[in-house]
């Protein structure tokens, strides 16, 4: 997917289907929470609520995903996520109801 | 016991097989199996054990916790507890706050449990009364623990504060602090009421002896970059540590006073694409296969094995996916292994001596833990995304049993609360 489209992604992504969302919501709370908790607190990986992700935007952090932090346990998630799956994730970590 | 046993003397009837043995010479494969599950023998005497246990139990309300076991719901802070024999949950305890990665450890009457919740918290459980005894906040972040061999410390490895707390058993009042500076990992105890753990951050490993006043820790460096996780043998002798950082693991001897860093399966993924792991492999007690250390490589989707003795590779059997578990039959006669997402609805068995894997088999989705029983009979799955506990025959692999739960991961029994190590 080239730059525009992944922009164009990021706009769409409400329009992600309700079940799909809960589908990466499961999966950012069981496997993202493997190593940054279940609370997402932090683990072996950083706390990764809001506040503290505060020096990223959508776009960096969703490459942060995708591309994983070389050097440290954060893995590229690229070959199990899709680009929107990835946007979707960035947006609700750095915006979603933190309940 | 005894007091059945005195009842029947004499009395019991004997049970006579309805089919006549068969003998088998070397080089037949005989049939599948016999289990002789519903023979007419079997019922009659399932029905006489059913009354007497009535009889006997009456007034006492006694259960012995023998079989019992403790399974981990980590969305909902509660634990389940189970009973081995019936196959069944008999009871739940709530309140215990986030157990994501949570693990316990047990009291030596195996009344008591442990559990080391990922928020810091550390809380006592009655399992027969099914209520929490005791809870404290000990810090802000943790990731395990362990009982020293005499029952009276529970130690555990926190990330935030880094380092390791001690707490009298009794109480859970703290008795000793240890700071490390660094997220602490891999933390077992070892006899002489001693703790080992390492430090992610520093690449050591530390000993802290419980046994005098005051605790006295011998710090060893050179252990590799960022230990991840780390097991002991049964015996408490060999200590090994997973090294996220580097391409090999390292191995103490703790029978040695001043025990020197030894690398092991050096360069086991050189030349090779380490692949994304999306789940840490997990290290514990449970490697020993016959005279073999079975242990979960980081990176590649494989296990590899060493010479217990010597620690040299002795081989590397290709799996599924990327391991998290790779836990040996108590026997050690196979070798079950799970594996980190996206290949975590699957199985795989492995024969320790041909070091093959034999079956490969889907429980369901998301396949957290497996938990042997004591003798190795049956072993148990967590299925989180199932909702389910499964329990399957380790020799005929067939399935006997599912337990609902919620979201469940570690699987324990109390038959942990006499082996060092977990």
């Amino acid at each position: 997917m080239n730059r525009a489209a992944l922009i164009l992604a990021l706009a769409a992504t409400p329009a992600l289907a309700d079940q799909d969302a809960a589908v990466l919501e499961r999966l950012v709370r069981q496997d993202c929470g493997s190593c940054h908790g279940l609370t997402l607190r932090g683990g072996l990986g950083p706390d990764i609520r809001a506040r503290a992700l505060a020096h990223h935007d959508d776009e960096s952090l969703a490459a942060v995903i995708l591309d994983g932090v070389p050097g440290t346990p954060m893995p590229p998630w690229r070959p199990l996520l899709s680009e929107e799956d990835a946007a979707w994730i960035a947006e609700y970590l750095l915006n979603g109801d933190r309940k | 016991m005894t007091r059945i046993r005195r009842l029947f003397a004499g009395a019991a009837p004997v049970a006579q097989r309805a089919t006549p043995p068969e003998y088998l010479k070397n080089g037949e494969t005989g049939p599948a199996l016999l289990l002789g599950k519903n023979t007419p023998a079997r019922h009659l005497l399932k029905a006489v054990t059913v009354v007497l246990c009535t009889a006997l139990a009456t007034g006492a309300q006694a259960q012995a916790t023998g079989d019992l076991g403790l399974v981990v719901e980590r969305a909902s802070g509660s634990l389940l507890v189970v009973d081995q024999s019936e196959r069944a949950q008999v009871g739940r305890i709530e309140g215990l706050g986030d157990l994501s990665h949570a693990s316990l450890v047990y009291s030596p009457d195996e009344r008591f449990a442990y559990v080391f919740g990922r928020d810091g918290g550390l809380t006592k459980v009655d399992i027969l009364e099914r209520r929490i005894v005791a809870r404290v906040m000990q810090a802000g972040n943790s990731i395990g623990g362990a009982i020293s061999d005499d029952g009276r410390y529970v130690a555990v490895s926190n990330y935030e504060p880094g380092g390791v707390r001690v707490f009298d058993a009794e109480t859970l009042e703290m008795v000793a602090d240890i700071p490390t500076g660094s997220k602490t990992i891999g933390l077992v105890d070892i006899p002489g009421t001693r703790f080992v753990f390492s430090l992610w951050d520093k690449g050591e490993t530390w000993i802290a002896d419980l046994s005098g006043e005051a605790p006295r820790i011998r710090k060893i460096e050179g252990m590799g970059s960022n230990p991840y996780d780390a097991l002991v043998t049964g015996d408490g002798r060999t200590y090994i540590a997973g090294l996220f950082g580097e391409d090999h693991l390292t191995a103490l001897d703790l029978w040695q006073d001043k025990p020197v860093p030894r690398p092991i399966l050096s360069g086991y993924a050189r030349g090779r694409e380490g692949l994304p792991v999306y789940k840490m492999p997990h290290l514990e007690g449970w490697a020993l296969a016959g005279q073999e250390f079975v242990l979960p490589a980081m990176g590649q989707h494989e296990v590899l094995w060493v010479d217990a003795r010597t620690l040299e590779e002795t081989g590397r059997t290709a799996v599924h996916g990327q391991p998290v578990f790779a836990m040996a039959r108590p026997d050690g006669r196979h070798v079950w292994v799970n594996f980190a997402p996206p290949d975590n609805d699957t199985i795989q068995v492995i024969d320790t001596l041909t070091k093959q894997v034999i079956r490969t088999f889907k429980p369901g989705p998301a396949v957290l833990h497996m938990e042997f029983t004591p003798r190795g009979h049956e072993v148990w799955l967590s299925v989180r995304d199932a909702g389910k506990i499964m329990v399957y025959d380790t020799q005929s692999f067939e399935k006997l049993g599912e337990i609902a739960a919620r979201n469940p991961s570690g699987i324990f029994f109390t038959a942990r609360a006499h082996k060092t190590g977990l």
